[in-house]
């Protein structure tokens, strides 16, 4: 018998018992589509961890900041001079595997007033106007501070919208987005005016949370006990943005003259730079990189190794772990799933098979081989298994629709063409190995006794 | 040479601890063209012997030879091919498959031995034609009498040309006229040329076979050859037999 007519029967015979086939290919169906829809949501996921990566300046931003000297320079460690500007300048000269440095003079526990309101960015640096690029800012208002300003140690600032929203109200609260350029605040006891704002940072699924929000009247909430702060994590969004948005940036000169150089220990200015961001012009030469920004820091700093790289490696190694988890773990439940189907399927072949002793004797008393009955039920069983796993994509691409309904605030799950073709050779594998026990078992009836079964 | 040689051939059942010989060194010989009667009673190990040279079944001892191969050296996969190309089955409860309808029932064999689909179809009209059923090709089995579906048998056991026809009871599940009509069709068989063996208990019925083998206890009890005491009905001119006399 060939192939193609094994098919031909493999159909009949399906078609003939078309109730039962169907209950049969059901278990097949919700396995493909659960896979299928398991590796969507874990690839929403995913998509929604890399755009957070780059949010906070990509893979091929690192971050150098002071670190412990180790222990056999100890004694040298009132000679370490700590990250200063000369290494800045070091770096641009002498390290040509880096494309861009950014300095970066942070100041902590800054209060911004006006009109008695008050907010506490959480990112309050003195920077160049290159920060706007090294930490993928985007200015939807005014202007980042140039070059002048930063000569002049203007007292201008560039703020994000958490601040905007503590010292204005949420774009929410007064029902339209304000712009803030031209006002003037205070930062310290110190007058700046607000030259530039950034676009609000969040989330594919913050987005979502706010345009669903924006769809529904507007309530307000009326409560009678103070307004509490709710810390970082506030409207349920997420931290990376959160923090992101808190941003206050002002011209680095700015912070030394109006603050640094006033608050050091001892009355002693401290010229130290709190971090300093660069850029490396090539991922793929990440680690020389490193090595040369390195040998150039060993240099300036008298040889004493009191800083640290920080890359984002360890960042994207770990979405890549909690992916590679989520997959797992999602795929193993999946293919519990796409088991009790085959084992569906393989049920039912046997009870098939019981059904059809003497249809097999028949078939064998007139010449049908070993090989050609096992071929038949094979293929019966995986006829089953392919239909069912083609009516499971099928039904997969209503199902990440649905997820996609029922969640909308989720990261959206997305198919992907390998996630459809393995969940179709899962379905096909299964068939397989569950044709096989009932192909060999009814391959292996005697005619004489299947004859005679009644 | 005969086209069946079979040489002590015993078949042994073991049940129970208890051994039973359904076959105990029996020796025959069927030539080409025979009409052949195999009769006793339940139990004599009739059914065995003919399982055993229809390829169903293999001897504990013995040899046989069918058409030049030693089956009991065959490999099952031989055995099938055997079964498919030059054994032709007629079984008492005609054993035709359900859903399938009288023409794809006959094409079967065919199947097995790889036809196309067209030369498939017209050779099954052609023995649907032979037995006088081709205005029922597309009927089902159960929408045929008893008589008509053994004759839809009979077809799909000629449609491979094979070497030998084995029937087994064929009119056991019917009435003595349509039982008639079918013999009178063996009959018209094997006037074509066709070698048939003819299983049955009944005396009546074998009978109308020139050669009759009375098997007891496993063992030829009996041989009766119309064409040696010169009663053949049926003058057969290959036959050194009947020319000698």
């Amino acid at each position: 018998m060939n192939f193609l007519n094994a098919v031909v029967v493999g159909f009949k015979e399906i078609w003939a018992h078309k109730f039962r086939s169907v209950l049969t290919m059901l278990g097949i169906i919700l396995g493909v589509s659960s896979l299928v829809g398991m590796s969507a949501l874990v690839k929403g996921m995913e998509n929604g961890m890399k755009e957070a990566l780059v949010a906070i300046g990509g893979l091929e931003k690192v971050r150098l900041d002071e670190n412990d000297i180790p222990a056999y320079q100890r004694y040298m460690a009132d000679q370490a001079v700590g990250c200063t500007m000369n290494d800045v300048y070091a770096l641009q000269k002498s390290a040509p595997l880096i494309r861009m440095v950014t300095p970066e003079m942070r100041m902590r526990d800054v209060t911004i007033t006006r009109n008695g309101k008050y907010f506490n960015p959480f990112v309050f640096v003195g920077t160049w106007p290159n920060a706007l690029e090294m930490n993928q800012h985007v200015v939807e208002y005014g202007r980042m501070f140039n070059e002048i300003d930063d000569e002049m140690a203007r007292n201008v600032c560039v703020i994000g919208t958490e601040t905007r929203d503590a010292l204005w109200g949420t774009p929410e609260d007064l029902g339209y987005e304000l712009n803030p350029v031209g006002q003037r605040i205070t930062i310290k006891h110190q007058p700046f005016t607000i030259i530039g704002m950034f676009q609000h940072y969040e989330s594919e699924r913050e987005r979502k949370v706010r345009e669903l929000a924006k769809e529904k009247p507007v309530e307000p909430v009326r409560t009678n006990s103070p307004a509490r702060s709710k810390g970082w994590g506030k409207r349920g969004s997420s931290y990376v943005y959160t923090l992101k948005n808190s941003t206050v940036y002002i011209p680095l000169n700015t912070m030394w003259v109006k603050f640094r150089s006033t608050a050091g220990s001892n009355n002693i200015p401290d010229a130290r730079l709190s971090a300093l961001s660069v850029k490396v012009a090539d991922v793929e030469t990440l680690e020389q990189a490193i090595q040369q920004a390195h040998n150039v820091l060993m240099h300036t700093h008298k040889g004493i190794e009191d800083f640290a790289f920080q890359t984002q490696e360890d960042w994207a190694e770990n979405i890549n772990r909690a992916i590679r988890n989520a997959r797992i773990s999602g795929g193993i439940i999946a293919a519990i799933s796409l088991l009790v189907g085959g084992i569906g399927i393989m049920n039912i072949m046997l009870a098939s098979i019981t059904e059809r002793i003497r249809e097999i004797g028949i078939r064998k008393a007139i010449g049908a081989s070993f090989m050609d009955i096992f071929i038949q039920i094979l293929v019966e069983s995986v006829v089953i298994a392919i239909i069912g796993g083609a009516a499971g994509l099928l039904t997969s691409l209503g199902l990440v629709r649905l997820l996609g309904v029922l969640s909308p605030t989720d990261n959206t799950p997305q198919i992907t063409v390998n996630a459809l073709l393995i969940a179709f050779a899962f379905s096909v594998g299964v068939g397989i190995l569950a044709g096989l026990v009932p192909a060999f078992k009814a391959a292996r009836l005697d005619p004489i006794q299947a004859l005679r079964y009644e | 040479m005969a086209l069946i040689e079979v040489r002590n051939v015993s078949k042994i059942y073991h049940l129970g601890g208890e051994e039973i010989r359904a076959l105990d060194d029996l020796s025959l010989d069927i030539d080409g063209g025979e009409f052949i009667a195999i009769i006793g009673p339940s139990g004599s190990g009739k059914s065995t012997l003919m399982h055993i040279l229809g390829c169903l079944d293999s001897p504990s001892k013995g040899t046989i030879r069918l058409d030049g191969t030693m089956i009991e050296k065959a490999t099952p996969h031989q055995l099938s091919r055997i079964r498919n190309q030059k054994i032709g089955f007629v079984f008492q409860f005609f054993n035709l498959l359900p859903k399938l309808n009288v023409l794809q029932n006959v094409e079967l064999p065919m199947i097995y031995s790889g036809l196309s689909g067209r030369e498939r179809r017209e050779r099954s009209m052609q023995a649907l034609k032979l037995v006088g059923l081709e205005n029922r090709a597309n009927h089902r089995p159960m929408q045929i009498s008893g008589g008509q579906q053994q004759r839809v048998a009979i077809a799909r056991a000629l449609v491979n040309n094979p070497k030998i026809i084995f029937a087994d009871e064929p009119t056991g599940n019917l009435d003595s006229n349509t039982g008639d009509a079918i013999l009178e069709l063996f009959r018209q068989l094997s006037r074509e040329g066709r070698t048939i063996a003819l299983v049955t208990h009944d005396p009546e019925i074998a009978a109308v076979t020139p050669r009759r083998i009375e098997i007891r206890d496993g063992k030829i009890a009996r041989q009766v050859d119309a064409r040696l005491a010169g009663l053949d009905r049926q003058p057969r001119l290959a036959n050194p037999l009947t020319q000698a006399t």
